[in-house]
Order: C-alpha cells, then sequence, then structure tokens
C-alpha cells in the first residue's frame, strides 16, 4: 500500500516536472525559420547540381571535352557533345547536358575533372512541374552567368547545332520515357 | 426597444433566439479552440503554429472549416450508409443541447433545470454511441478497434465522473446548476466558498478533471483515436465536413466538461474573494467574463497536457480507473458524508 | 476487408502497413489478433526494396559512395565508413591519420543525430508529440554543421577511399564544441521531460524483453543486445579505424525491454559527445587524402569489414575479382537482424506494446529493404 501510493506520488511529481519543462519552452521564443519572407544564409560547401567552372577573366569555361566526368558519373546522367572545328588542334564543348533527375551528387564528376572545370551550384532553390525542367544545357547556363557580369560569351567556332535535351536520351536506353 | 428586447428574451420567441445564441457560440468555440490550441502546441513545440492566414493566422480555422465543406465525403464500401452518416450528427449535437443549462451569469441561462447536472450527463454519454456507431459503421477494423476502446473506456471513467460530482451535490444538496454558484458566493474568509477549496472538494474536482480528460477522449487517454496504433481510430473513414463535426463535437466536449467543472467546483461567475452585488448589464458582462476565463483556464491545461505527455496504454488507462479512480472518489464521497452529517449535528 | 480465413477462429487478420503511423515508412506487418492482443506478428519486407546490393556489383567502387546514404537515411556516414574501409582493406590503401580522425567525428556527430531522430520517432509512436520537435532542434545543429562541412544534409557522400572529400574548417570545430556543450545541457531536460515520466515508464518497462539467448539466436546486435547486457560493440570488440585512441564506455543494461534499450541509447549519446570532444581535441595535422590512391581502384581477394552503425552492427563482404567493381557485395544490416526479434517479441501482447516494441528497435526500413 506504502508504496503505491509512493508511486502516485512519484508518478505525479513526474507529470508535474514534465508540465514545467513544455510551459517553459512555450514561452520561449520559437526557433522556425518563415522561409519564404527570411531565409537562411546557406552555407558555400552546399552542393547543389553540377556547373561549370565560369573563368573570371574572359568569361570562358576550363572543359577540355576529356569525357572523364561523363564516364566517372555512376548514374550516367551527363552527356557531352563536343566537336573538332576544322583546322582547329583540340575538340570544343558545344553542349553539356546533365541530367538532374538521376543524379545523386557523389560528386565522382568533381573529382574526375582533370582541369577542375565542374563545381557545384548552390542553388537550392529548385522546382519545377516537369522532369524534363531538371534537364540542363551546362554552357547555355555558363553563357548566361557571363553575360549577367559583362563578359563576352563563349564564342564557338562551329555553327552551333540546336540544343538537343534529348540527344542523351535517344543513347541511353533506361532513361524511363 | 424594451418592447422588441423583452420580446426577444421571453418565451416562446425567446427560447429560439437563445438557442441559436448557443448554437452560435458554440461553433464560434470550436473554432477559436482550434486556433488555439493549435497555435499553443506550436509555441510549446517552439514553433509558431498557424501564421499564415490572417494576422497570425487567425482566419486559419476559417479557411480549414471552408475547406472541409467543401471535400467530398467519402462512405467506403461495405459500410452501413445510414449509420455512417449519423454517428458525426450524434457526436456534434448532444454537447450543443447540454450547454442550454450552463449559467454563464445570473440570468445568462437558457434553461435552469432542477435536474441540470443529470441533463448533462445523459447528454454527455450520447459521445460513447457516436463513437460506437461511427466505428462499427465504417467497416474498418481500426476503426473497430477504436470503437471497442472508447465503450470500455468511456463506460469505466463514467463512474468516477458520477461520483465525483455526487460529492458535489451532497454538498449543496441540488441537482440545479444555478444552486451550485449560489452556494459558492462569498469571501473565502466569511466561509462558503468555491467547492475546490474544501479538501474533499479538491479531490473530487481533480477525479472530475481526469475522468473528464478521458471522457473527451483526450490526449493522453486518447485511446480511441491513438493514431499511432489505430491510424485514427474511430474516425479513419471520415472526409470532409463528417471529420469535421467528429472535431467540433469533441471541441464542444471539452468546453462542456470545462463549463461543468466551473459551475461545481470553481464557483461558477463568482470571484474568490469579493462578491458581485447588483445586477444590470456591466455586472453580468463581468460575470460572464469570470466565467469563460475560469473555463478556458481549464481548457488551456487540457491543451497543454495533451502536448506533454505520451499516450496511457489501454489495460494501464482501466487499471487507473479502476483501482485508483474509483476508490478515492468513493471514500471521496464516504468522508463528505460524514463530515457534511457532523457539520448538521 | 481481408475475410476471416477460419470464420470459427475468433480472431481477426490486421494488416498494419505498408502504410501506417508507426512503422516509420513501408513495412507491413500482418498481425494475427485476438482482441486487442497480437497473436503473431509477421513483417513482410521488400516494399521498399532497391537492389543496392546489385547496385555495387555493377558500380565500381566510387560510384558507390551515393548508394551508401540512400540506405540508412538516419546514420548515412557509418554506412560510407563500412564501405570505404572495406575496400580500403582489399586494395591496401594507406589512409592518412587526420582523415581518419574527422571520419570518426563525423560518424560520431552522425550517431548523435541518428539516436536524436530515434528518440523523437520513438516518442512520436508513444503518443508524445513534443519531443520530437525538441530532438529535431538538436538534430538540426548536427545536420548544419554537417552541411557546412560536406554539402548535404542526410546523404552525405563524403568519405572516400583514401580519405574524405575535404578538410574541415574551424567554423566546423567550432560548431561541434558548441554543440557537445549544447547537447550536455539538453540531455538532462530529455531525462526530466520523458525518462523520468511515469507514463512513458509504464509503457517501456517490462515491455518486449529481450532475453540473452534471443538477442544471440537472431543475431541482434547495437543497442538491442547492449540492452539485454551483452557489451557487444564494434568498436571495441573488433576496434578499426582509429576507435582504440578514444576513451569511452559501452554502455548496457541487463534488463532487455524497452527502457533499457531507450536508456542505453540515451546514455550512447553521451559517449558520442565524449568520443567528439577527444577526436576534437586529438585532431593532427596533415593531409586529409592519401597520396597513393590510385585513380582506378583495382582490389582482389574478399573481406568483410564491420563497422559498429547507429542501430548495431553493419558488415559489408566484398569479393572482388581484380577489377574495380565488386564480384560480389553483401550488405549486413543492423535492422534486419533485430527485426527478425518482432515475432517471438510481439506474440501475446497488446497492439499498443507492439508500437512501443517496433519503436524501441530503432528500425530503419530502407535499411532492412535495401
Amino acid at each position: 500500500m506504502f508504496e503505491y501510493l509512493r508511486e502516485v506520488v512519484i508518478g505525479a511529481k513526474s507529470l508535474l516536472v514534465g508540465m514545467a519543462i513544455t510551459a517553459k519552452y512555450g514561452f520561449s521564443k520559437t526557433v522556425t525559420v518563415h522561409y519564404p519572407y527570411e531565409e537562411i544564409e546557406i552555407t558555400p560547401n552546399f552542393r547543389g547540381h553540377i556547373d561549370l567552372v565560369l573563368n573570371p577573366k574572359n568569361g570562358k569555361h576550363k572543359c577540355i571535352s576529356c569525357m572523364m566526368c561523363q564516364r566517372a558519373c555512376p548514374s550516367g546522367c551527363i552527356n557531352i557533345h563536343a566537336e573538332k572545328p576544322e583546322g582547329a588542334k583540340k575538340k570544343q564543348l558545344v553542349s553539356y547536358h546533365l541530367d538532374f533527375t538521376k543524379c545523386s551528387l557523389c560528386a565522382n564528376c568533381t573529382e574526375a575533372c582533370p582541369t577542375s572545370a565542374l563545381e557545384f551550384s548552390n542553388e537550392y532553390n529548385l522546382v519545377g512541374t516537369s522532369r524534363h525542367d531538371f534537364h540542363f544545357e551546362l554552357v547555355g547556363r555558363l553563357n548566361a552567368r557571363a553575360e549577367a557580369l559583362g563578359l563576352v560569351a563563349e564564342e564557338v567556332a562551329v555553327p552551333e547545332p540546336p540544343a538537343k535535351p534529348d540527344a542523351g536520351e535517344t543513347q541511353s536506353p533506361d532513361s524511363g520515357e | 426597444m424594451s418592447d422588441l428586447v423583452n420580446l426577444l428574451f421571453t418565451p416562446p420567441l425567446g427560447i429560439l433566439v437563445a438557442v441559436l445564441l448557443v448554437v452560435v457560440f458554440v461553433f464560434t468555440n470550436s473554432a477559436v479552440l482550434v486556433y488555439v490550441e493549435r497555435k499553443l502546441c506550436g509555441h510549446i513545440q517552439r514553433r509558431p503554429g498557424p501564421y499564415e492566414v490572417g494576422p497570425f493566422g487567425i482566419l486559419q480555422t476559417a479557411i480549414d472549416g471552408l475547406k472541409l465543406m467543401g471535400k467530398q465525403i467519402l462512405i467506403p464500401n461495405g459500410a452501413d450508409r445510414k449509420l455512417f452518416m449519423l454517428a458525426p450528427i450524434l457526436s456534434f449535437v448532444p454537447p450543443i443541447v447540454a450547454m442550454i443549462v450552463v449559467p454563464f451569469s445570473d440570468s445568462v441561462q437558457v434553461r435552469d433545470l432542477d435536474i441540470g447536472v443529470l441533463f448533462v450527463l445523459s447528454l454527455a454519454a450520447v459521445n460513447v454511441l457516436a463513437i460506437l456507431i461511427a466505428g462499427w459503421a465504417s467497416s474498418n477494423k481500426y476503426a473497430l478497434f477504436g470503437a471497442i476502446r472508447a465503450v470500455a473506456q468511456n463506460v469505466a471513467y463514467e463512474i468516477p465522473l458520477l461520483i465525483s460530482l455526487l460529492t458535489a451535490v451532497l454538498w449543496t444538496g441540488s441537482f440545479k446548476l444555478s444552486a451550485f454558484v449560489d452556494a459558492q458566493t462569498g469571501s473565502v474568509l466569511e466561509g462558503a466558498n468555491w467547492f475546490v477549496f474544501t479538501p474533499w472538494g479538491f479531490v473530487a474536482f481533480m477525479v472530475y478533471f481526469i475522468t473528464g480528460m478521458a471522457e473527451t477522449n483526450r490526449a493522453p487517454f486518447d485511446m480511441p483515436e491513438a493514431e499511432s496504433e489505430l491510424t485514427a481510430g474511430f474516425h479513419t473513414e471520415y472526409s470532409g465536413m463528417g471529420f469535421g463535426l467528429f472535431f467540433l463535437g469533441e471541441y464542444t466536449n471539452m468546453l462542456l466538461m470545462a463549463s461543468i467543472a466551473t459551475t461545481l467546483f470553481l464557483g461558477g461567475y463568482h470571484l474568490p474573494f469579493v462578491t458581485l452585488g447588483g445586477s444590470g448589464f456591466f455586472i453580468e458582462l463581468m460575470q460572464v467574463c469570470i466565467f469563460l476565463l475560469k473555463t478556458y483556464g481549464l481548457i488551456f491545461i487540457m491543451i497543454w497536457i495533451r502536448w506533454t505527455f505520451p499516450r496511457v496504454r489501454f489495460d494501464q488507462l482501466m487499471n487507473f480507473c479502476w483501482k485508483f479512480l474509483i476508490p478515492v472518489s468513493m471514500i471521496n464521497l464516504a468522508v463528505t458524508a460524514i463530515v457534511l452529517k457532523l457539520g448538521e449535528l | 476487408m481481408i475475410p476471416n480465413p477460419d470464420p470459427t477462429q475468433e480472431t481477426l487478420v490486421l494488416n498494419m502497413g505498408p502504410q501506417h503511423p508507426s512503422t516509420h515508412g513501408v513495412l507491413r506487418i500482418v498481425l494475427k489478433m485476438d482482441g486487442e492482443y497480437v497473436l503473431e506478428a509477421e513483417p513482410i519486407l521488400g516494399y521498399g526494396h532497391r537492389m543496392h546490393e546489385k547496385m555495387g556489383e555493377v558500380r565500381n567502387h566510387k560510384g558507390f559512395y551515393a548508394n551508401v546514404g540512400r540506405m540508412d537515411y538516419g546514420g548515412a556516414l557509418s554506412f560510407g565508413h563500412g564501405h570505404v574501409l572495406g575496400v580500403e582493406r582489399l586494395s591496401s590503401i594507406e589512409v592518412p591519420e587526420r582523415a581518419e580522425y574527422i571520419r570518426v567525428l563525423t560518424t560520431e556527430l552522425n550517431r548523435v543525430a541518428s539516436h536524436l531522430l530515434w528518440f523523437g520517432a520513438y516518442l512520436l509512436d508513444l503518443g508524445a508529440f513534443t519531443p520530437i520537435l525538441y530532438a529535431f532542434d538538436d538534430r538540426e545543429f548536427i545536420l548544419d554543421l554537417l552541411e557546412h562541412l560536406t554539402g548535404a544534409r542526410i546523404t552525405f557522400s563524403y568519405f572516400r577511399i583514401g580519405g574524405v572529400c575535404c578538410d574541415v574548417d574551424d567554423k566546423f570545430l567550432d560548431g561541434a564544441k558548441i554543440f557537445v556543450k549544447r547537447m550536455r545541457e539538453r540531455l538532462p531536460m530529455y531525462h526530466k521531460l520523458v525518462t523520468g515520466n511515469i507514463i512513458f515508464r509504464k509503457r517501456a518497462e517490462d515491455v518486449g524483453i529481450v532475453t540473452r539467448d534471443m538477442a544471440l539466436k537472431y543475431g541482434a546486435t547495437g543497442p538491442v543486445i547492449r540492452g539485454c547486457g551483452i557489451d557487444y560493440d564494434i568498436r571495441k570488440t573488433e576496434p578499426y579505424s582509429v576507435y582504440p585512441d578514444f576513451d569511452f564506455d559501452i554502455p548496457t543494461d541487463d534488463k532487455g525491454d524497452c527502457m533499457s534499450r531507450y536508456k542505453v541509447r540515451m546514455e550512447e549519446i553521451e559517449q558520442s559527445l565524449r568520443i567528439i570532444e577527444q577526436a576534437i581535441e586529438k585532431l593532427p595535422e596533415g593531409p586529409v587524402m592519401g597520396e597513393k590512391v590510385p585513380k582506378k581502384i583495382k582490389s582482389s581477394g574478399d573481406c568483410y569489414m564491420a563497422v559498429e552503425a547507429a542501430r548495431g552492427e553493419l558488415g559489408y563482404y566484398l569479393a572482388c575479382d581484380g577489377t574495380d567493381t565488386p564480384y560480389r557485395m553483401k550488405i549486413r544490416s543492423p535492422s534486419y537482424s533485430n527485426l527478425s526479434l518482432l515475432k517471438e517479441l510481439t506474440s501475446g501482447i497488446l497492439l499498443s506494446d507492439l508500437v512501443s516494441v517496433m519503436g524501441s528497435l530503432d528500425l530503419v526500413i530502407p535499411e532492412i529493404d535495401r
């Protein structure tokens, strides 16, 4: 009987202690960040989708079209189209197609790149109404950034073929169409 | 002007007006309580709660109500259609009807029945029937489990609830709700005062409060819902306004339970140390405010408890009732009777 | 409704899951019930099967980095740790000491985050809503720290074969120190709010008792086996990485019920904090990536590499045939073995207790299904 009453008293006390804690937090400041109105600082290390590194001096990329990233990618989401213009010694990048729907951000491509031409973007506000919104053309993105900075856009020697986002899809059988 | 007032507030039209006022009050109360509960739980959990719709989110419940009304009411295959539709109404209407005997102030009371306490109790007991019907008619095993639990729980907790109220009835010698309020006037120093200030009154109040939480199926006694075990318990299959009515019913039940506690144990619309003398509009208004303040204070504690504790287990719930609450309340009743008798001698 | 298979028997078959609030994912449990009592609980797996083992056999070693985090969303770094250690052992790759310290530091942070997630989810199973948000408040701090270091919040892909992908900076180390301090202040609050609470104690004590024999029979590991008095922790029994350098205890509890597992996990948070402190203190200077790591990692032979994940023993069995892709990969995930206890644990108990037992086993379904 005594044991039972003791347990009742201890139990009641433990309940009151719990209520004191929730009351304390109930009157303290909330910790929520009201996202659309407030934004927290995103760390510069944040890994968004990959992007070509922009050379701030001439607004060009560093890609040498060696296809290392395409080979390193475990998910097969990179598709590079490069052409050798007549008279030129090196291949030139025409389009760099990234299928972000398949990418798992493992960093194999950025680490495989011999010229450090790839970086992770800081973009976290990605939203789209269709899965095709996440097929990125990185050369186009680079040019847009360069233009925004007031730099001369990347000149491609060959007449640029229309960017074909579907080019990669026809080659990979598992694109899930 | 006074003719119009007389016409509106005397029978037969007066009854209609009064009932309408009660219904309006009950709906407003539910809307406010949903908002308050969400806001409180938000702050307890260190988040702001609703805050997007309207200033500080006060229109959130209105929008939610609209959304619920706009939703399709799905009736599952194999469900008993008539019973399925009846259950939410049955859960919502009785507590509203019971509200008519609650004395908000000296004259703000729709009907002062001689058997007020019994009236409230009999109507509050219909809630369990609504849950049983909802669970049974849903043709869903989780809902059925919720219904089974609700019946066992509510029937068991009705006993200490009745006994604790009986203690108050013994003390007052009446079933009339206004008699309880009248018995609790005066200040502490004059002797006669709130029932809760007497030791047996305090015990009866605690028992009533705990059982009241169990009767209204609030956490930590929300066995019939128990979403981590029974997904949503008895209202698993309800959508749209069917679900909405259960929600309204729950909050109205809370209000009813808290206002009965206020009337019987916490001095109704009286203050503990001063007596509000005289009559008139402002005195009445003050009394209503005092009454609502006490009632919502109790509801606040219920909400606070809900967002602090885990849910008890079903057998522990029953043990707690049969092995603790019922003996305690019975001893308390006996002690009250003896003390009252000795006082008479 | 599934018709009752035998109408003469007064039992009822209840499908718990695959969508149910307390199965934490896509686990399905078929319950044979007599009223509120569970007669038999049969877990049915595979709803979240994504062929991670097969993917490990198709992709090369480096390509598997991204997969490890997808198996266990709670403690992704432990899964990465086991994988890189296995490949390094097979290919005899040296890892700089600093990298190994960073691995331990981040893994332990991740373990605390995982235990906090479990703490919240368990209390949610028992019907308390508030503790999960307090726990997430702390967990968020860890995730912010790890995001600053690795760039991701859940699926880190941080460990590399031969080291880690980037070095820690002062901001991370200071943050980790602040976190240790903060967590030490918060733990007593958790104990007051939850551990002492009479309702919680009644729900967890003497419920789902795992005996030593049962734990050994089913191969239970982690807090489940430590909760029944066996101090089996890979970090001590088969030390790997730089764990021998640290001074920490293996908390155990004799009773084997849900409360024991709860206590063991809460104590493990404290022990992890101790390791984090020591790792920051002892962190050596030097590179974080081995110098002689080949671009194409070729390995041969086979090995079983076990590490202590937040939920128990995690093992990678790798059989390699000299190419850069494993010939066979088998993952022994801790929750899978712990789940197999469920059937024996839950026969004859209440439905509410089943929820409590499942919560206390700390099941992560993607890791069971893989």
